[in-house]
């Protein structure tokens, strides 16, 4: 089996350089840093071993020592360096970078930016070649960014701090689905950033589950004494996105006519069984947790939803409404 | 003539070699003539059609292969690697700044962008840096990407390539084929978006990527679009995709440890009731459903068109028809 042309000259022109940062190292793990198979790896070596300068004898192909599993370079042939990151390779690190020092409390940012100017000015100093075969005009510019949009909360950096040494964690945390600021004791597991918003992972010792805690709501946190220990049972979520976000607690299933001004629902929450009707609405069943988020979200959508089922959802929101026109000292 | 594709490698690793260490350009025939696996071409078109694809290989990964002429007295032009534009500089990483490269590599979860991230990782520990893969496995960091649209409209931006597709202006309206003049995408809190000069409507527009079909075509040239010199993606999709910027403020007033998430989102009230908040107002509607949905927890004191807007909404939950009769869930 022979691997494409296009996937295996990369790493035979990053080879002899990584080796060459590495005399003596075993095969098997540089065969591991390149994701490839230990047989792969050794062809590689092989066809290398084959290459060299004009003239081609002896002392013109780059030279391997083999002792034991172990692999050492002789003669490199002048293939010192890796070949530069190409425009797209920087930007995809550059703009992955900027994300993470966009991202409160994810890693210490400090150390971000001073990785950020390094690469960009490793990528800046190479200049442009001055011939006809340049990149498109597209590959040296960004043409990915990301925003993250998102306030620190402030307490982001105890809560790294408690990650990186171990320690528990005393949050005081706005809770959504409750509408409740509130104050815990977790043992932190690990940061997740799932797309727009840093959560910290951590077994919840009030709920005696793994939770997810958005890091823009912790309000303070205090790293404890003691060490984070969360159950040997407790597991992280699997998966990433949707899978990491699902609602812990789905218990309940609403059944929901959405009219086109409500249509966004489905965009923004994980719902099931869409059906499209001909009037431009949408069935949809949502899960949720609490009934009482789930009535704040049908008030704030108004005649632009019905609510199907279930039967004390439809009665808690009508009622919800009723006390709240009271309250404008209109009748309903 | 045909060669394995381990023959074709070797070549294409010795041309390198070759081409990186002269200083000469040297032409093709020269080539030809000194780089195994050449050699044994026997007619000149198929060596030719055979160094192109070479060269075009070569370009497609980076490679900075240089065309020119050592002296006038050349016939004609040859090719050369200078060592400066081919090598990565010298860039020295303290462990920090290697964990948050790493961190970073492991951010896209969409294959085009692993991909440029896995081989810039690559390329950074072949030049000594210890750049470990799994640093920092207590930090997980994901961008999905899993919008079809995503991987070709990327291509596009790259190559400067105008492109075709539909587009749905919201999830219900009717699908529309839109011509664009592609600049980037970009993730805006969470949710992809192109950024480009729409042809029809001749003018800057964001797209979701969730609403563009699966049906994108690059339909131009490569470097046909030129995106203006000081184009920032993000305040472009910021702008469009996020709150007008508040043209007023309003007064809410609050029940006692009630309204939390509202509470949050406001300041106090300047004349000192600690049961009343001010927020920011832009649109009405908006600021409405916030409100609305705290129920009879939060009630706007002013303006009046705010209040009207959250008692018409009130009075809308009221009207629905909620039928839970049997049947009625189909």
């Amino acid at each position: 089996m022979t691997a494409g042309v296009s996937e295996r000259l990369p790493r035979l022109l990053t080879l002899v350089p990584y080796l060459l940062a590495r005399p003596g190292i075993a095969v098997a793990e540089a065969a591991a840093d390149f994701g490839v198979g230990e047989a792969q790896l050794r062809r590689d070596l092989e066809l290398l071993w084959m290459c060299g300068l004009p003239g081609y004898g002896p002392g013109d192909l780059v030279d391997l020592s083999f002792e034991g599993d172990t692999v050492t370079v002789t003669f490199d042939a002048g293939m010192r360096r890796p070949l530069r990151l190409s425009g797209a390779e920087a930007a995809t690190l550059a703009v992955a970078l900027r994300a993470l020092a966009d991202a409160p409390g994810m890693v210490d940012a400090d150390a971000v930016q001073r990785a950020l100017a390094k690469i960009e000015d490793a990528a800046g100093r190479v200049g442009p070649v001055p011939d006809e075969s340049a990149e498109p005009a597209g590959e040296g510019t960004a043409v990915v960014a990301v925003g993250l949009g998102r306030r620190p909360g402030g307490a982001e950096d105890e809560v790294r701090r408690a990650v990186e040494t171990g320690r528990a964690l005393r949050l005081t945390y706005y809770s959504a689905s409750r509408d409740a600021v509130g104050r815990r004791v977790v043992d932190p597991m690990r940061l997740l950033l799932v797309d727009a918003s840093a959560y910290l992972e951590a077994w919840c010792r009030r709920a005696e589950g793994v939770r997810l805690f958005r890091l823009d709501r912790v309000d303070d946190a205090e790293v404890l004494d003691e060490p984070a220990a969360p159950p040997p049972g407790a597991r992280g979520r699997e998966g990433s996105g949707e899978d990491l976000l699902r609602p812990d607690d789905g218990a309940h299933v609403a059944a929901l006519v959405l009219r086109p001004a409500a249509r966004w629902v489905a965009e923004y929450y994980p719902v099931e069984d869409l059906h499209a009707d001909d009037d431009g609405s949408a069935r949809v069943t949502m899960r949720y947790g609490d009934r009482d988020w789930m009535v704040r979200l049908l008030l704030g959508l108004g005649d632009a939803v019905d609510v199907l089922a279930p039967p004390d959802l439809v009665e808690a929101r009508r009622a919800r409404a009723r006390e709240a026109l009271a309250a404008y000292g209109e009748d309903d | 003539m045909t060669t394995s594709p381990s023959a074709r490698a070797e070549r294409l690793v010795n041309l390198v070699l070759c081409l990186l260490s002269t200083r000469q350009y040297l032409s093709a025939e020269r080539i030809r003539a000194t780089v195994p696996g050449y050699a044994d071409v026997a007619s000149d078109e198929a060596f030719f059609r055979m160094f192109e694809r070479d060269k075009a290989e070569l370009r497609e990964l980076g490679v900075p292969l240089e065309t020119g002429r050592s002296s006038m007295a050349e016939p004609v032009d040859g090719y050369r690697i200078a060592r400066g534009h081919y090598e990565l500089p010298d860039i020295d990483l303290a462990p920090d700044e290697a964990t948050a490269v790493a961190l970073a590599a492991r951010l896209w979860d969409s294959p085009a962008l692993a991909g440029a991230a896995r081989s810039a990782l690559q390329k950074l520990r072949a030049a000594g840096i210890a750049v470990d893969p799994d640093a920092a496995s207590a930090v997980q960091p994901r961008l999905r990407a899993a919008e079809p649209a995503f991987a070709p409209l990327l291509a596009a931006s790259r190559a400067g390539r105008v492109v075709t597709f539909t587009h749905r202006s919201n999830p219900t309206a009717e699908a529309r084929t839109r011509t664009v003049e592609p600049w980037g995408v970009v993730s805006w809190r969470g949710r992809w978006y192109l950024v480009g000069h729409d042809r029809d409507r001749d003018d800057v527009r964001c797209f979701r990527l969730s609403r563009i079909g699966d049906d994108v075509r690059a339909v131009g040239a490569r470097g046909a679009v030129t995106p203006p010199a000081d184009l920032d993606l993000v305040a472009l999709v910021a702008a469009s995709a996020g709150p007008p910027p508040p043209s007023g403020t309003a007064r809410v007033r609050l029940v006692p440890g009630r309204a939390e998430g509202l509470r949050r989102g406001s300041r106090p009230d300047p004349g000192g009731d600690p049961d009343v908040v001010e927020i920011d107002l832009s649109r009405v509607d908006t600021a409405a459903r916030w409100v609305a949905a705290y129920g009879p927890d939060a009630v706007v004191l002013e303006p009046p068109e705010l209040r009207k807007a959250v008692v018409a909404l009130l009075r809308g939950t009221l009207a629905g028809v909620d039928t839970v009769e049997a049947g009625s869930v189909r």
